[in-house]
């Protein structure tokens, strides 16, 4: 019998859209120069109206930070900062309904995935860094590890409030103020984070959020008031701010791309390893730096994990983000789907084989099917390029250390994925794989207290657990003993 | 064909011959099993799709009452119900009972296509004697069961005798005649996803028409994770050439909304030709009054309260 789900839409009434936002500066919101629309990629509805930015905004936001940096938040001790951190990640969980849902119009990601996976992390990593404020002394930096001063911080679109968590829940534990800058097409959590910093008592200038595009974070990084850059998104964007702060004398942390492998040995538990595979490169429609964006199955038992992996993609629920059922949502923007859609068309040009799941795509907004190349080579544009979208690249390798050659053989080094039920196996990979977190039999898992980053392209800079806060502190000048 | 032909050669010839084929089989990990569970059981079935889901497990339900207290009476009001579960919704698959009273069930439900299943082979331990497990199953068939439930012998399982595992199944299905054979593994005494999967092939491999988790004598009893894998295991043996299992979670079941996460984990994994009682049953006996509420809300837009569903 045919069993077909109804529509089952998370209703959009707990979210109260403004028609204009502001820029959050001192505690409060303000007017700017210009402004630009958000949309919904779904739709492409326009959401709301947001303010753009320019160099005199940032100019306001990083001297209010400087203030607040200088009177309240350095001197204050651990203790009432964590507290200030606790109230903020309550609010993320009292509010996390609102968040899931704006979070999904804004970025069209399945409301399954913002309620079940984004903002339940972002407000652990609130959780976990307030209980750090006070404990700074222990965290292995010297007995009493100085904050570093007013931190510049540009997140992606991908997730966009967890990003945001990434960023500001350790500089703040840490004693260090911010101006963060929220991606062009997903302003809208951010700025609903900024009322809930209002909601907390935060001290007016701790946390600033300017919204705009590529110049406002150019205009970020570059400002000479900023002690701290740290930035998520792409490589290209990454050396540029590399380059900047090299000149500058400033602390930099990148989170950059990646082009993943995860590599399928002949005795992997294959019904887990095709929802790895799955969950690896189709969770938030691929729209994920660590996706495991190459697939390395041995060769013995490629066949059966192929013919598996397109049976579970065909079940795979593509369509409206806000349906409780939907599995895969939109591609977040008219440019990011042309950026696929251009790299897949290589990969038919370059003599890879296609195949995508059969699943009927919406008229409006920005969608791209599931999608698999098989026949694919290392010199493929498809195995070497980060397409951040859905589309998956299957190689084949006859030995371990074939799998580690051709897994490592990538500018990038992010993450990588280890199936196998064979443990020396895995600590055999592990340990050679050049990726950033090697995850052995499951794949996209975080967890604030797991240190996050990358080799060689991918960046540098751990983001979470103890290795994270040593960005956001002067381990290098000693601190005060 | 033979119901085991496919792979009959060599498989089933030692404990050993057995284990090399059951073990070389792709493991389960039990993180991913529990957590594309989690998954499944967060469908969100409203409206339409959950008055076809509420009618097709009212259409599954294996209606049953294993008792030692049970009696004729009991029986006979349990087939009442089964019949005509009230406010007009379909009849359930079958009664299942134990084989005294198999007859008493038979004569209830004549001529109504309510299947009779028996359960058998000294459950729910399944300790005794062959001859007496396949006299039980005898005399439950003769009695005018068509289908039996019987149990595996755990102890033997996981001893590593497959050998003799596999043997009662083959002689308990010769037993039945053209009575259907449901294979009890008692998941909950198997403590592995693993042996789960294993369990579940070596019962395929001998002939089982239906897979079922448990006997709900035993805690934990049907699960989503464990049926998960049973799921993916008849689709594996149709896959490969073999003929289509079914496949019986049983136990633990109580509430409607539990009866839609294990559809939409059939509909999801073994896929659309397990959405038939023919293939797939749930064992239960208070969750289908659960159903008959939720059927009257949908219809009514009220709850009606459980004074309102008959206890049979």
């Amino acid at each position: 019998m045919r069993f077909d789900y109804a529509p089952a839409p998370e209703s959009r009434s707990i979210v109260t859209l403004r028609d204009s936002y502001g820029l959050f500066i001192g505690g409060e919101f303000v007017d700017g120069s210009s402004a630009f629309k958000t949309i919904s990629p779904a739709t492409e509805e326009v959401l709301a109206e947001v303010t753009h930015a320019g160099p005199e905004d940032v100019d306001r936001a990083v001297a209010a930070a400087r203030q607040a940096y200088e009177r309240i938040w350095s001197v204050m001790p651990g203790r009432e900062r964590g507290k200030y951190l606790f109230r903020i990640a309550r609010l993320i969980q009292e509010r996390s309904r609102e968040l899931a849902v704006l979070e999904t119009m804004d970025n069209g990601k399945p409301i399954r995935e913002s309620r079940d996976v984004d903002i339940p992390l972002a407000a652990a990593h609130f959780f976990y860094h307030a209980g750090w404020a006070d404990k700074l002394g222990y965290a292995g930096f010297g007995p009493s590890p100085r904050p570093l001063g007013v931190v510049g911080q540009v997140i992606p679109w991908n997730f966009p409030l967890l990003m945001l968590a990434w960023k500001i829940a350790p500089a703040l534990a840490c004693g260090n103020t911010v101006v963060l800058k929220p991606a062009e097409t997903t302003p809208l959590t951010a700025l609903l984070f900024a009322e809930i910093c209002q909601q907390a008592d935060l001290p007016p200038g701790v946390v600033n959020i300017v919204t705009g595009d590529g110049s406002t974070g150019q205009a970020l990084v570059s400002h000479p008031g900023i002690d701290k850059v740290a930035f998520t998104g792409s490589t290209e964007v990454g050396k540029e701010i590399a380059r900047v702060c090299a000149v500058s004398g400033k602390r930099v942390t990148l989170e950059l791309g990646g082009k993943a492998a995860n590599v399928i040995f002949d005795d992997a538990p294959v019904d887990q390893a095709v929802e790895g595979i799955v969950n690896g490169i189709f969770f938030n429609q691929g729209h994920v730096c660590c996706a495991g964006s190459r697939l390395l199955v041995q060769e013995s038992v490629a066949d059966e994990v192929l013919s598996s992996l397109k049976r579970r993609m065909a079940t795979l629920r593509l369509g409206d983000p806000l349906d409780k059922n939907t599995d895969v949502g939109a591609i977040n923007s008219r440019a990011q789907l042309d950026k696929i859609t251009d790299l897949v068309s290589s990969g038919d040009d370059e003599g890879a084989l296609r195949w995508s799941a059969p699943c009927p795509l919406p008229d409006r907004g920005f969608w791209f099917a599931p999608t698999v190349f098989t026949g694919v080579s290392q010199a493929h544009r498809i195995a070497r390029e980060e397409i951040f979208g859905p589309v998956l690249s299957v190689l084949t390798f006859r030995t371990p250390a074939e799998a580690v050659e051709k897994a490592n053989n990538t500018p990038y080094g992010l993450s990588a994925g280890v199936w196998t039920e064979k443990g020396s196996l895995i600590l055999w990979m592990a340990s050679r794989l050049r990726a950033g977190v090697v995850w052995a039999n499951t794949f996209n898992r975080f967890d604030p207290s797991s240190p996050f980053g990358g080799y060689k392209e991918s960046g540098f800079g751990r983001e979470g657990g103890r290795h994270g806060l040593e960005a956001y502190l002067d381990v290098l000048g000693g601190g005060d003993v | 064909m033979s119901h085991n032909g496919w792979m009959e050669t060599g498989v089933a010839q030692s404990d050993a011959s057995l284990r090399r084929f059951l073990h070389g089989l792709p493991g389960v990990d039990e993180v991913g099993a529990r957590a594309r569970a989690d998954v499944l059981a967060s469908r969100s079935i409203k409206t339409d799709s959950k008055r076809q889901a509420i009618d097709l497990a009212i259409s599954m339900i294996d209606l049953t009452t294993l008792e030692g207290q049970d009696t004729p009476g009991k029986v006979r009001a349990l087939c009442g119900k089964a019949r005509q579960p009230g406010y007009g919704a379909p009849p359930v698959a079958a009664v299942c009972v134990y084989p005294d009273l198999v007859p008493v069930a038979v004569a209830a439900v004549a001529g109504t296509g309510i299947h009779v299943a028996s359960v058998a082979t000294s459950f729910p331990s399944g300790r005794a004697a062959l001859e007496v497990k396949l006299a039980d199953v005898k005399s439950a068939v003769a009695a005018g069961a068509d289908e039996v439930d019987m149990v595996i012998d755990r102890g033997a399982f996981l001893s590593g005798r497959y050998l003799l595992v596999y043997d009662e199944i083959v002689a308990v299905k010769a037993s039945c005649g053209d009575a259907h054979l449901k294979v009890i593994l008692e998941t909950g005494e198997l403590s592995t996803y693993d042996n789960v999967r294993r369990a579940s092939w070596l019962a395929m491999l001998a002939g089982a028409d239906f897979i079922k988790t448990s006997t709900g004598k035993v805690t934990p009893a049907a699960t989503l994770p464990v049926t998960l894998v049973m799921l993916e295991a008849v689709r594996d043996f149709a896959a490969a050439g073999g003929r289509r299992i079914g496949v019986k979670p049983a136990g633990g079941i109580r509430t409607a909304k539990d009866a839609i996460r294990y559809l939409v984990l059939v509909n999801e994994t073994a896929g659309e030709p397990w959405l038939d009682p023919a293939l797939f049953r749930i064992g239960a006996s208070s969750l289908l009054n659960d159903l008959l509420m939720q059927r009257a809300r949908m219809a009514t837009g009220r709850y009606s309260g459980p004074d309102y569903m008959t206890v049979d």
